[in-house]
């Protein structure tokens, strides 16, 4: 195969130019007046009046003419797919942790995973939260697509589907999640139950690097409700507010121990409705938990 | 000024020989030029020379740290064998491919029919499993060069080797000896996984940002200034993405601890040809107690130029002359720019000596030059240390780092391009990120001036804008806002066809751009010497325009050496065609 390309080199090299050794310089030393715009932040005004245009992109490939062009379009792929195609994934279980208190010991769990490309890519989200020995008293499942919309923010659309509380719900999901100016991860939700019901979810929370090592991330949770709810215990307008201030030690990036303090209250109708039921709408725990991601 | 001799001193050689004997054994998965107590890179185990020459690549292993690494070889050597040619011979170098996916090797710097510059895609298809390919060439330059894969990330893996071309005539530089120093990056990390950790946390390698600890030490940025960073989602210490944290850095395949050591005799030229084949490491090199001067770049000849330190970008290749006049071992230094790692070699008279260690100097930080706000801030103000107070006209910088509405026409300003440099520099004249406040000289593009006028040089007819483009939280990288992959036209030129290609670093990172198949002159202010090169840095916020002649017909490759930016999508093919014409067919 290399000899049938020897013969086919002639005309190439006939059409390049002649050696650019080193040597060449003689030919041409010296002849051409000083460029007096090739200085520093030099405009192009090099080019006279009539810059000349730039040539149409030929729409051969050049290699076509030397290679069997089918395993030539197969290597063009290969190189696109290469050069900024490859997709990526990652799963990322933000906090699984443990909320001691007398009684009844409470978990929580919230878990956030994408697959995809760089613009569009499959969501997934997960968070939940109960008392241990019992079934959760909160966990929803969510999947969609999300896709960026600038350089830091991305909407996704999807379904989400609750587990608890009973009975259960299945929504649609609206959200743009991102990150905003000076580094807040910030996240709204709005979601439209198959029973038509209009809930939505805030979000926001930031990394404090103590070390490089150690991170405090304060962050705050906001729930809403366009409605009443009473099989949910859910009343119209704010209906919780959480806040959470959480110290992380990355062991290395991808495992975390933390401690921190968890305060949760229901607001509103929804606080009376839990304290009909005897529970407390206020609470303030201690919390300690593991983050770690693929 | 220089000797036209460039004979080595055989007798330094015989003797370093049976110095050598000893370490044969040791270091016998080294090529002989990268050997510990190299006596130089003439001849010798490991250098191929003549017609033809054949490259094996498969898989092999080489000592590092103690251990045996697993790696992609040629001739099962990490570096490669050292390829010395001849200027005006012809070249056949068969490359066989032992490895279970495809291979290919790309002739970094070298003029050659584009059907044989080896990057699959472009060139040819590649090679695949268990074939070999003929590449067939006249060899028409002289020079420090280097040879790396263009496939599957393998030059992240120890693919690469260098090339030196001996000149036809007698060689403009005078030394008595020379020895190849090879920079690398190493990471147990395969590539694909360093790139998968970019692109699920930006800042997965940094280990150097700026912490809580820092501001009540008073270190790095006032609080002032991190607030208004943060406002424009900027981090001043992203100078690398992937860093020490993973990386160990290499001279000739052997880091610190292994210290390759080339020897010399006191008061000799030791010629030394420094190549950078890092897959995403730019270097700070120095040798304390020794003046470099300057002797060439990127295997052109440059009029000779005395300094302490310079920066080599990726795919850059630098040849110095040191002469050491004292019988003492002496450190030869390659600091990563973010000063997260460096390799110490040494240059000793003799075998067993190891160079002083130097400590890591402080981490820089990026300022508003960096920032793209150049025009309005000179150098020295807010690089290096500190950022400094913003000027006025970034006060409002939050709003105009990415302004939709001065976005150049050619840039596209989507998810993938998160800043503008709103007021690009010219930063030939600049010294690199991170040496603004060294105290000693460090050598800039604007001191690079041609041993010999350019020939063909004339007035650019055409001028181009290429804007590099990123978006770190997200880890793309593009030129114009648009990867590779999204299928972009080509920069087409006309055949011969003389043009200024301006690149605007939209980024807060240096990338050196290669343009395969050609040199190009850097518009650096040197007139007629304009300097040769075939990869550039541009540093950060800032632009830089080179004029070429497109004077090699077929397609190339033109992208950023930065593995994973190539590999994110920085990356473009160039064609270069007869007016009017296909290439090889009927007019259009």
């Amino acid at each position: 195969m290399s000899r049938a390309w020897m013969l086919a080199l002639p005309p190439l090299l006939a059409a390049a130019p002649p050696a650019l050794a080193q040597e060449d310089h003689s030919v041409h030393g010296g002849h051409e007046s000083h460029d007096g715009h090739a200085g520093h932040g030099a405009p192009a005004q090099p080019f006279g009046s009539a810059p000349s245009p730039a040539p149409s992109p030929p729409a051969d490939h050049a290699a076509d003419a030397w290679f069997d062009p089918a395993a030539m379009a197969a290597a063009r792929a290969v190189l696109r797919k290469e050069s900024g195609g490859m997709g990526a994934s990652m799963l990322m279980i933000d906090r699984l942790e443990w909320r001691p208190a007398r009684g009844a010991n409470g978990y929580a769990w919230e878990v956030e995973g994408w697959a995809g490309g760089d613009i569009d890519r499959l969501a997934f989200k997960s968070k939940g939260e109960g008392v241990s020995g019992a079934r959760p008293e909160q966990a929803e499942v969510q999947a969609g697509w999300s896709h960026a919309l600038d350089p830091w923010f991305n909407l996704r659309l999807g379904v989400r589907q609750d587990l608890r509380p009973r009975p259960m719900r299945t929504q649609a999901v609206l959200a743009v999640e991102g990150l905003a100016p000076y580094w807040f991860e910030v996240e709204g939700e709005a979601f439209v139950s198959h029973k038509g019901e209009v809930t939505a979810r805030a979000e926001a929370s930031y990394d404090q690097r103590i070390t490089q090592s150690l991170i405090l991330q304060p962050a705050a949770e906001l729930n809403l409700s366009a409605q009443h709810m009473p099989e949910l215990d859910t009343g119209a307008g704010l209906t919780s507010i959480e806040l959470g201030l959480r110290l992380r030690y990355e062991v290395v990036r991808e495992f975390a121990p933390y401690v921190g303090l968890h305060w949760e209250r229901k607001l509103g109708e929804t606080a009376r409705l839990h304290r009909a039921k005897g529970e407390d709408p206020d609470s303030l725990r201690l919390v300690a938990g593991v983050r770690f991601w693929f | 000024m220089f000797r036209l001799s460039a004979l080595h001193d055989r007798r330094s050689m015989m003797k370093a020989a049976g110095g050598l004997a000893g370490l044969v054994a040791l270091d016998a998965l080294f090529p002989g030029w990268a050997a510990i107590g190299s006596a130089g890179a003439a001849t010798g185990a490991g250098v191929l020379s003549g017609d033809h020459i054949r490259l094996d690549i498969g898989h092999g292993h080489f000592g590092l740290g103690g251990r045996q690494v697993h790696a992609i070889t040629a001739n099962g050597t990490v570096p490669g064998p050292l390829l010395r040619l001849k200027e005006g011979q012809h070249v056949r170098l068969t490359v066989a491919n032992a490895l279970d996916e495809d291979t290919s090797i790309h002739w970094h710097g070298l003029l050659v029919p584009f059907q044989y510059d080896g990057v699959p895609g472009i060139s040819f298809p590649g090679i695949a499993p268990g074939q070999a390919f003929d590449y067939h060439f006249p060899v028409r330059q002289a020079g420090t060069y280097w040879y790396h894969s263009h496939s599957g990330m393998q030059e992240g893996m120890g693919l690469y080797g260098p090339i030196i071309i001996d000149p036809a005539g007698p060689d403009p530089v005078a030394f008595d000896r020379e020895h190849v120093i090879l920079l690398s990056d190493w990471s147990s990390l395969h590539p694909h996984a360093l790139l998968r950790r970019l692109k699920q946390q930006g800042g997965y390698f940094n280990r150097q940002k700026q912490t809580l600890a820092g501001l009540l030490a008073g270190r790095d940025q006032t609080l002032g200034e991190r607030i208004q960073w943060g406002g424009m989602r900027m981090d001043p210490t992203d100078i690398s993405d992937v860093t020490g944290a993973t990386y160990r850095y290499l001279v000739n395949g052997h880091d610190s601890a292994g210290n390759w050591t080339g020897l010399f005799e006191p008061g000799e030229r030791v010629r030394l040809r420094i190549i950078n084949g890092s897959a995403m490491t730019n270097f700070n090199v120095r040798l304390p107690g020794l003046a470099m001067t300057v002797v060439q770049a990127d295997g052109q000849d440059v009029e000779p130029v005395e300094t302490d330190e310079f920066q080599i970008a990726v795919a850059e290749t630098y040849d110095v002359i040191v002469r050491p006049e004292e019988a003492r071992a002496y450190s030869f230094i390659a600091e990563a720019i973010d000063r997260s790692g460096l390799c110490r070699a040494t240059l000793a008279p003799r075998l067993g000596m190891a160079g002083p260690m130097v400590p890591l100097r402080e981490r820089p930080l990026l300022g508003m030059r960096d920032m793209g706000m150049g025009a309005h801030v000179a150098q020295g103000h807010g690089a290096a240390h500190g950022g400094h107070a913003p000027s006025a006209d970034a006060s409002h910088g939050g709003m105009k780092m990415r302004d939709k509405a001065l976005a150049p026409p050619g840039v596209k300003m989507g998810p993938g391009v998160a800043t503008l440099s709103p007021a690009p520099a010219d930063r030939v004249g600049d010294r690199p990120t991170g040496l603004e406040q060294a105290g000693h000289r460090v050598l800039t593009y604007a001191d690079l001036r041609a041993l010999v006028p350019v020939p063909g040089r004339r007035a650019p007819e055409r001028e181009l804008e290429v804007h590099l483009t990123a978006n770190m939280e997200r880890y793309m990288w593009s030129f114009d806002g648009v990867k590779l992959s999204e299928n972009p036209e080509p920069l087409a030129f006309r055949h011969g066809e003389r043009a200024r290609v301006t690149l605007i670093n939209d980024t807060m990172m240096p990338h050196p751009i290669h343009l395969h198949g050609h040199f190009f002159e850097l518009v650096n202010g040197a007139g007629e010497r304009q300097p040769r090169k075939h990869s550039v840095n541009v540093l950060p916020g800032g632009r830089l325009s080179f004029d070429f002649t497109a004077d090699a017909p077929g397609d190339w490759a033109f992208h950023c050496h930065m593995l994973l930016h190539m590999h994110a999508g920085m990356f473009r093919v160039v064609t270069v065609r007869h007016d009017g014409h296909g290439h090889g067919e009927a007019p259009a």
